[in-house]
Formats: structure tokens, C-alpha cells, sequence
């Protein structure tokens, strides 16, 4: 399917939906007008809420190749955009012998085929592409200003070589979690978008998808078990990954609903921290037991 | 398109960050959706207004008012949300000479921050002693140690830049030369400050407020500032502002407790769950300015000080009354906390200030 062919939110809502991906009003406009802008669409939220996932599921409807660039404390741009294959360089130089022409040799030293592309520079050579760049939080201060002048021009110069351009821009999703403020610079270039925890009967579909085995009543159960969690001011509320691992545990275990019990032996899969677990255990689970009245 | 631009110009007024880019972005976003769907107008001018989570709830306040009760082409007279209002009603920034017009000036009555940071000042200390003293700790340059990341520079013997060498070689045709090394680069640590302005500490919010001035104004990107009262503000973006008194003035606009009661053990819950645990607390020197008057539970603020202590590098607790004669950390707060802290140190005059911007350097 084409870009071109959205037009409007609900379009790509159905089409994403198509795929697997859920979305809700907020994300499926986000995701037309990144596509329709041609913007960069940054997104920010609890860990676990789908963010990228979200970024593959584009990369699906739009019938482009997904890039996805891991960022972490440290990331330059010989790991973000090209390197040169230095062994194969070597090797050149030395298979060419000392007789040879040394001009022509040094101009195909900075030959293409030397070149080793990273994820950014794939993502404007095989284009359509979803460019997604995770975590960029992770990345120092330093990489976004790189970032900002890659992304402005859709284009990457090599000075021994020259500028290579998408022929169609990707379409680029920056993912945050919030563990440092991302600079204005580059934020103000993108679509801002808060990805929320979705709402109950969203999450029940999200899990039935997943796992289309699951008992209709234990796909309910554990969603309303798992936004009571959310509401328990845990140091880790449980993301989506987590709500369909603890159905699937459940499944597995042959389990049609939740009770307190089944709820205990499994609660490793939805909570993840130490702290959590026993006030779970000790406050929450009581509560919620009496909520499915079983 | 003029209802866009008051639309921006009420949302900056709340502290949204909604420049002249980021409207053009709404306009082109608007070009591209059903303009009679209020849900559609909502989502693409929030998606390109807003820039962080903290701006949520003000956009959302103000776009009711704006879009939703009067239909998007006729904001008219608009109903100004009370943030808004408020933020009308104060004098325009860079007005110095109302500022200059002291504590003594009986007609400055209008409860603007300003005066109310003014206020807030050291009761001892005269006009004029009190602008000296500020003028001494925009020069403290509060700068903290530095630690090991994982970027790396030239020089040094830690290890061989295979990169540089190789290049240097095919430089010389492939004969192997000089090796490159490299090292590991150090960066300041991140210095988050947490800064009690509820009613007991007061006095001393304007000047730790200027503290933290400084210190954002020595190293922008790696400093942090937090107020604590019945809430958390963030203050940072704020205290960037280069001049001392419209910085101040900025962050007293966006502090909606000042001078409120005393909920430590909530707001730091809410500082690591927010911003902590995500990675502002990690690795950082976090000084947390206050009393330790608690009006919530002492033990919640025992159980938020742990987890504080294990994210953090160090804990410094800056305590007013610490210097005075006859201190004990006998609040309640304070006692729960004393565990979980590294240094307790004084607060309450300009020595003691330096000798906390000393004990930051050290850790």
C-alpha cells in the first residue's frame, strides 16, 4: 500500500488495525500526519505501551523495510550512519602491489563497496523505509545534534565519496523514555505524541489478538486486574507486553479466568519489582479478589 | 489562523513551549485533517503544540476553553482559564523599575511573584545587603565532580583507536605507523536539586532558588531543579533564562504552591516515579533543600529517601536551620530520612551556600 492512498485518520487506523496494531484516535492521527507531513514522529511514554511497536506496524502498512537504530550512551556516527571497511582497505592496498598507480589506488580505496552502511544511511538507501531511532534518551547530547542536521537535509555526505539522498524520505519515529529532556531543537521538528496506557476494552482486543486461544474470560480478567495495577502507584506499572505475557501464562496453566490464587502463582509475569510484588501481594490482590468475585 | 496564534500565545502564557515553529507545524497539520472533527482539530494541533507530558493537562484545560464550548473559528472573548489569568495580570518581563522599588514602596501591594519571591528573601539581611548577597551567589558556579562515560577522545594509553591507525596507514600506503590511542571522556555529573518552597521554609526559597540559577546557568544540559511544597514543579526550563531576576520571576509564575504545606514524602514520590527512576536520579548528586517539616507520613519519605539513596550517586541534605545553635534533625521527616543521606549540611547564609556548592564539587 502506498502513503499516498491515506486519507485521513481512519484510513490508517483500519490499516493499522489490519496489521495487528491497535491504535486509538490519538496515535492513528499522529501516524497520518507523519505520513502525510513527511515529519519525524516522536513519541514518548510508559515503557511497555507500544511504542515500537508501533513504529513496525508502519513500516507494514506503509510496505517499507523497518531500520531500526538502538541508541546508547556513547553512539556516534561511525555506528549510526557509515564506516569504512578498513580490513578490506588493507587488503586492497596491499593485493594491489607497489607497482601500481598510486593515484588511481587511493581513488578506489573510497570506493562504495568499502563502505559499511549503518542504520541510518540503509534507511536512506533502501527507501521507502521506517526509520526507527529507540531510546534516543540513551544517546549523549552530542548524537542529537548530528541527528538534527541528518534528518533536516535527508541526506548524508561522505566527504570521500559525496552525498548520498533518499529518493523518498523515511519516514522516521524517535522513540523517548524520559530518562533525560530531549533537546527543544530536535523535538520541535517532530510530532510530539504521549503514547497512554490503552483503556479496558482496548487492551481486552489487544490480548485477544495476541492470543486469539485465550478464554474470552480470563482476557477480560486480567485486563481489569491489570489497570487496577496501574492505578496502585507501583514503582513499575505493568506495560501491555506485560498484560498479554500474564494472559499467556495463564493460558499455559489452562486457566479460562482469574482468581486470587492463579493471580499470585503468575504474578511474576505482570509485576517487576521486588517492592511491587509484595505490596501486591499483601494490599492489592485481596481487593481484587472480591473485584471478580471469586 | 489569528484564533491559532492567541491560541499559542495563551498556551506559552501557561508554560507550554508553543513557538513560532511549532505553530506553523499546527497550521500545516490543520491543512491536512477534517476541520469540523473537534477530535481531529484536537489531535493534530496537540501533536504539534505540545513537546512534553507536564504540557498534557494545560493544553487540555485550554483547548476546552478555546475550541470546545464556542466551535473552532469563534474563540471571541475568550474565558481565561485561572493559569491564564493569572499570568495576565503580572507585570511584563525586564519591568525593573517596580522591582528596584523595594520592600519599603507601600503601593506595590498586587501580589505578583515577584513580590511574593521578594518576600521570600532572608529576613535579616536589608535591600541592599540582600542584592549583594545575590550578587555573590550568581558567582558561586556550583560545578560538580565529573565521572567516566562511554564516549572516547584521543590521547591517553588506554587503548589502541584501531579507526585512526588504520587511516593513518592507508594514508602511507599500508605501511603500519604510529598507533593512535584513545581514552574515555569524563563528563560533569548530573546535579538534580530539589528545593522545599512550602511555608516553614520561605525565607530561604529565594535564595535557593538563585542558587540553582547558578548552577544551571554553569552547566545547562546536566542540572536539573525541582520545587517541592504539596506538589512537584519542574523549574529548569524556567532558570535557564540568563538574567537572575526574570529567571526567578519565570519559575515563581510556574510554581502553583508556593508557600503551601509540607508533602516531602509525595513530591520526592512523584519526582522518582516522574523523572527519578527513568534516569534524572541515576548516577547523579540529587541535594534536596528543606526542613524536613512533613505534614504527610514520615514513613512514606523514609521509603522515597531509600530508593532516592540507590539510584543516586550522593544524597545532600541542605537543612536552614542546621547552622543555627542547638540543631538537631529531630522533625519527623528528617529523622526518616537521616539514614538515606550522605552529607547534612547548612543552609541558611551565603558561607553556608559556598560550602555546599564545595561539598557538590567533592562528590
Amino acid at each position: 500500500m502506498q502513503p499516498s492512498s491515506f486519507d485521513n485518520p481512519t484510513a490508517v487506523s483500519d490499516a493499522l488495525d489490519r496489521v495487528g496494531y491497535l491504535p486509538d484516535i490519538g496515535v492513528a492521527t499522529a501516524a497520518y500526519l507523519a505520513i502525510r507531513m513527511g515529519r519525524p514522529l516522536f513519541l514518548e511514554g510508559d515503557p511497555g505501551v507500544g511504542k515500537t511497536a508501533l513504529a513496525q506496524a508502519l513500516a507494514e502498512i506503509t510496505g517499507s523495510r523497518l531500520v531500526r537504530l538502538q541508541c546508547y550512551e556513547g553512539i556516534d556516527a561511525s555506528q549510526a550512519l557509515y564506516d569504512w571497511d578498513f580490513p578490506r582497505q588493507i587488503l586492497h592496498l596491499r593485493a594491489a602491489g607497489d607497482g601500481a598507480d598510486t593515484a588511481a589506488l587511493e581513488a578506489s580505496l573510497y570506493d562504495r563497496r568499502f563502505l559499511v552502511a549503518r542504520p541510518i544511511l540503509q534507511a536512506l538507501e533502501q527507501s521507502p523505509s521506517v526509520l526507527l531511532i529507540d531510546e534516543i534518551d540513551r544517546a549523549d547530547d552530542e548524537f542529537e545534534a548530528f541527528l538534527l542536521e541528518v534528518l533536516a537535509d535527508n541526506a548524508v555526505t561522505i566527504p570521500e565519496l559525496g552525498t548520498i539522498r533518499a529518493v523518498t524520505p523515511p519516514l522516521v519515529v524517535l522513540t523517548s523514555n524520559r530518562t533525560r529532556e530531549v533537546h527543544d531543537a530536535l523535538k520541535r521538528r517532530c510530532l510530539y505524541h504521549w503514547v497512554a496506557h490503552p483503556d479496558f476494552a482496548r487492551e481486552v482486543e489487544i490480548v485477544r489478538r495476541h492470543i486469539p486461544e485465550v478464554a474470552d474470560r480470563l482476557a477480560r480478567d486480567v485486563a481489569a486486574a491489570v489497570s487496577r495495577l496501574r492505578e496502585s502507584d507501583l514503582l513499575k506499572p505493568p506495560g501491555i507486553a506485560e498484560t498479554i505475557d500474564w494472559a499467556r501464562a495463564l493460558h499455559i496453566l489452562g486457566a479460562t479466568g482469574l482468581d486470587a490464587e492463579l493471580a499470585a502463582a503468575t504474578l511474576g509475569a505482570a509485576v517487576k519489582y521486588h517492592e511491587d510484588e509484595v505490596r501486591v501481594r499483601r494490599d492489592i490482590l485481596p481487593q481484587l479478589a472480591e473485584q471478580l468475585g471469586r | 489562523m489569528i484564533a491559532m496564534t492567541g491560541f499559542a500565545r495563551a498556551l506559552r502564557e501557561a508554560g507550554v513551549a508553543a513557538d513560532r515553529t511549532r505553530l506553523t507545524t499546527s497550521l500545516a497539520a490543520l491543512a491536512q485533517v477534517d476541520a469540523v472533527d473537534v477530535e481531529q482539530v484536537y489531535w493534530a494541533v496537540r501533536l504539534a503544540l505540545c513537546s512534553e507530558p507536564d504540557d498534557l493537562p494545560r493544553f487540555d484545560a485550554l483547548f476546552d476553553a478555546w475550541f470546545r464550548a464556542r466551535g473552532p473559528t469563534l474563540p471571541g472573548p475568550v474565558q481565561p482559564q485561572p493559569t491564564l489569568q493569572t499570568a495576565q495580570l503580572r507585570p511584563l518581563a525586564g519591568d525593573g523599575t517596580t522591582d528596584q522599588a523595594g520592600d519599603d514602596d507601600p503601593l506595590a501591594t498586587a501580589a505578583t511573584d515577584a513580590e511574593i519571591l521578594r518576600q521570600h528573601d532572608i529576613t535579616e539581611l536589608s535591600t541592599d545587603e540582600r542584592d549583594e548577597v545575590n550578587r555573590m551567589i550568581a558567582l558561586l558556579a556550583p560545578r560538580v565532580g565529573t565521572r567516566r562515560t562511554a564516549r572516547r577522545r584521543r590521547g591517553g594509553s588506554e587503548r589502541i583507536d584501531v579507526r585512526r591507525t588504520v587511516r593513518t596507514m592507508l594514508h602511507d600506503g599500508g605501511e603500519p605507523g604510529l598507533l593512535v590511542y584513545d581514552r574515555r571522556r569524563e563528563k560533569p555529573r548530573r546535579l538534580v536539586l530539589l528545593l522545599d518552597v512550602s511555608g516553614s521554609m520561605s525565607p530561604y526559597a529565594d535564595v535557593l532558588l538563585r542558587f540553582a540559577h547558578a548552577a544551571v546557568r554553569v552547566s545547562p544540559a546536566s542540572t536539573e531543579v525541582f520545587t517541592m511544597s504539596t506538589r512537584l514543579t519542574r523549574v529548569t526550563r524556567q532558570l535557564r533564562l540568563r538574567d537572575a531576576d526574570l529567571a526567578l520571576r519565570a519559575a515563581g509564575r510556574a510554581i502553583p504552591d508556593w508557600s503551601g504545606g509540607t508533602r516531602l514524602g509525595e513530591s520526592l514520590r512523584a519526582f522518582l516515579d516522574r523523572w527519578g527512576q527513568r534516569g534524572t536520579a541515576r548516577r547523579a548528586v540529587v541535594v534536596l533543600a528543606s526542613d524536613g517539616w512533613e505534614r504527610g507520613d514520615a514513613g512514606l519519605l523514609g521509603e522515597q529517601m531509600a530508593r532516592l539513596a540507590r539510584l543516586s550517586h550522593t544524597v545532600v541534605w541542605v537543612n536552614p536551620h542546621r547552622g543555627k545553635a542547638g540543631f538537631a534533625p529531630a522533625t519527623g521527616g528528617m529523622l526518616a530520612a537521616l539514614p538515606h543521606i550522605d552529607e547534612l549540611i547548612a543552609g541558611h547564609s551565603f558561607d553556608a551556600l559556598r560550602n555546599v556548592a564545595e561539598v557538590i564539587a567533592r562528590a
